[in-house]
């Protein structure tokens, strides 16, 4: 069975994981929903569903993946689990 | 000059290597100059980079099992994902994707936020908890999280088509780039190509593909950024593109209006056979279609890109080869960050591109000049010999309307430069690049299924007594009778390059996705569920792609889910097929709920112990 602590770390880990694909959710597929009705408005020039499906979203996907990346990382290294030290 | 470890060298390595290659192209640009041939220069650009791809390969030889399938799992964190890029850019992205943006505007773009969208899903759901269990192979983690030989069985044929369904495409890519570069014919140019392929990977299996594919995104990436810029700022467009085009791409709706979209009839297109498999602009190039229909098209194709992209076998094996599970996880991330830079710049080419064919204002403008002036410029006489280019006059008026400028969709990323009057080294760079791209992708797919063939299939099923001399000798025979049968299949020319790429997706979706998800993340799913999972899953999205494919049935889709999209059907059965029957049948035994245990826990051991 496994351990108290391994279970808090899964529920920690499963709890980030919600969080990640509910912004990507909301990056990947809500903007889109109502690309017609935003496109009107303007970011750098360009009309904003245009920059969402060009770039915007893009850029999001990847900011939020070196943010959960180094959320995941601090909540192994709470919990002792962290495999890091490894990469040497 | 190169102390210590190999891995610790890998920046000088590729710093020199980087370098080397920029000089390489200032002495063709210095050729050029001294007067010889656009063709030589095609050629030289092709033959060299092959041919360095090919020493990396032989290089990184092995006899061992662990660096043969999982590179030794010594790939640092950013160079798996240079690798990864590389893996996952295909012949498609690098030749296609501005010209399906250039063609098909907003609505085609779906296919950007779908291809990066998924890596969202491999870091949350798969990557390192695959790394974890220590596999080296995608069925691998099915056949033993489920255990026995029917669910890894089932998880190789999935891969087996999926992946074969890609690779012919990506093959298609490197011949067509070989015959034009090198000036032979296509038939010819696929064997070339497939030769250049498997001196990449035979010798040294995943350890060679790795640095080759870390070459090959180098090199790829400098072909597709460079003319970017460079034709920016020469149409004075902007220093940095991708944040100063709106102008731009207020320009173009401008000229959309002034010109006019129109669709020419099926009837007034079958009278030219010379505009067949060409593409002319009738979608508009910013503009959101109206509807919810539109909308849930959008965002069907993005579902499944994404979907697939977390099911791709070629791809989530690379993460088998970093150090740690915290590496694994920190490769995605960059993964998506060397892919991005590629992506984000698509657009853009498409932009620039439209803009200077479009604005009558600019030197390189043709619509709405003359077309006796503009058949007789010099690029659009190269290109219309080839049949890439085509010009009907269809209201006879003696000018060139848009609806009536026809071009192949890879002439976007192969004619720009000429088109914008960069020197022709520039188009012999993306002449490189795109065969980087195409071989890169084409390496990681026949290695995919060779490797499942030979570990899977051969060692874990047929003869688990064979010692790894001999597996490794089964792994290199099989990948050379998968590269030869893909090559003959590409050879007969049998789809066009998106279509098969959009299938690989739909068809890994289908079968593999929830499978490796629940294997995870759900202890109670069971080897009935994940086997029923897999044959209904697959079997519910092949029979609806034969219902709607146009090459098959043809009949009217439902709810928009055409032939692109058959994963919407094939992965929703899978997902009920497995839970269903996972509820029905006894839960796993404590042993294997004990090995997910572990998988979730970065630090200990792999399970497998390799």
């Amino acid at each position: 069975m496994a351990s108290k602590n391994h279970e808090a770390h899964w529920s920690k880990t499963s709890g980030l994981m919600k969080i990640t694909l509910a912004l990507w959710f909301f990056f990947g597929y809500v903007i889109f929903m109502f690309g017609n009705d935003i496109n009107s408005m303007s970011f750098l020039g360009y009309p904003l569903a245009y920059y969402m499906t060009a770039q915007g979203s893009l850029a999001a996907f990847v900011i939020i993946l070196f943010w959960s990346t180094g959320k995941q990382q601090k909540i192994d290294e709470e919990h002792g689990v962290s495999d890091a030290g490894r990469d040497d | 000059m190169f102390k210590g470890k190999f891995t610790d060298n890998l920046p000088k390595i590729y710093g020199v290597y980087t370098g080397g290659f920029l000089v390489f192209c200032l002495l063709m640009a210095i050729l050029e100059n001294q007067g010889v041939t656009a063709k030589t220069i095609g050629v030289l650009f092709v033959a060299f980079t092959v041919l360095i791809y090919a020493f990396i390969g032989y290089l990184s030889r092995t006899m061992q099992a662990s660096a043969y399938y999982v590179a030794g799992r010594e790939v640092p964190t950013v160079f798996n994902g240079m690798a990864t890029a590389a893996d996952w850019m295909s012949g498609a992205s690098f030749v296609a994707m501005a010209g399906g943006i250039y063609f098909g505007g907003y609505t085609y773009m779906a296919f950007l936020v779908g291809w990066t969208g998924g890596y969202i899903l491999v870091s949350s759901l798969l990557a390192p908890y695959l790394r974890k269990f220590g596999c080296y192979t995608v069925p691998d983690f099915i056949g033993t999280r489920y255990g026995g030989n029917v669910a890894r069985f089932c998880a190789v044929i999935v891969l087996v088509l999926a992946s074969f369904t890609y690779v012919t495409a990506q093959i298609n890519a490197t011949g067509t780039i070989a015959s034009r570069a090198l000036g032979i014919p296509f038939e010819t140019a696929v064997y070339v190509g497939l030769a250049s392929i498997l001196m990449c990977s035979m010798l040294g299996g995943m350890r060679a593909v790795t640095w080759t594919q870390v070459a090959q995104y180098i090199v790829l990436i400098i072909a597709y950024l460079l003319p970017v810029f460079w034709i920016s700022n020469k149409i004075g467009a902007g220093f940095f593109p991708h944040f100063m085009l709106g102008d731009e791409v207020k320009r173009i709706a401008e000229l959309e209006a002034q010109f006019g979209l129109v669709t020419n009839s099926k009837a007034a297109l079958a009278a030219h056979p010379e505009t067949k498999g060409l593409a002319y602009i009738k979608t508009a190039h910013s503009a959101v279609p109206v509807g919810a229909m539109a909308a849930w098209k959008y965002i069907s194709l993005v579902i499944c890109m994404m979907v697939g992209t977390a099911s791709l076998p070629h791809i989530l094996m690379r993460y088998f080869t970093t150090p740690s599970v915290t590496a694994a996880r920190r490769s995605v991330a960059w993964s998506l960050f060397f892919i991005f830079l590629l992506y984000f710049s698509a657009p853009m080419l498409a932009t620039l591109s439209k803009i200077s064919l479009m604005d009558p204002n600019l030197p390189t403008g043709i619509i709405g000049k003359s077309i006796s002036d503009v058949q007789s410029i010099e690029w659009v006489k190269n290109w219309m010999a080839v049949k890439q280019v085509a010009i009907v006059d269809f209201n006879g008026d003696g000018i060139l309307q848009l609806n009536e400028w026809f071009m192949r969709g890879g002439v976007v990323v192969l004619a720009t430069p000429e088109v914008a009057g960069l020197p022709y080294v520039i188009s012999g760079l993306v002449a490189a690049g795109g065969m980087a791209a195409a071989m890169s992708t084409a390496d990681g797919l026949i290695l995919a299924i060779s490797n499942a063939l030979s570990h899977d299939v051969y060692y874990k099923i047929i003869n688990p007594k064979a010692d790894t001399a001999k597996r490794l000798m089964v792994a290199r025979v099989l990948l050379v009778i998968v590269g030869i049968f893909g090559a003959y299949i590409a050879s007969m020319r049998l789809t066009g390059i998106l279509g098969s790429v959009a299938w690989a997706f739909d068809f890994a979706m289908s079968g593999l996705f929830f499978p490796l998800v629940l294997g995870v993340w759900w202890k109670r799913a069971t080897r009935q569920g994940a086997v029923a999972g897999m044959i209904g899953g697959l079997a519910a999205g092949t029979a609806y792609l034969i219902y709607v494919g146009p090459k098959f049935m043809a009949m009217t889709p439902w709810l928009g889910i055409d032939h692109l999209r058959f994963g919407l059907i094939g992965a929703p059965v899978c997902l009920i097929l497995m839970v269903v029957v996972s509820l029905m049948t006894d839960e796993p035994d404590a042993k294997t709920q004990a090995m997910v245990d572990e998988i979730r826990i970065p630090s200990g051991r792999t399970v497998t112990g390799n």
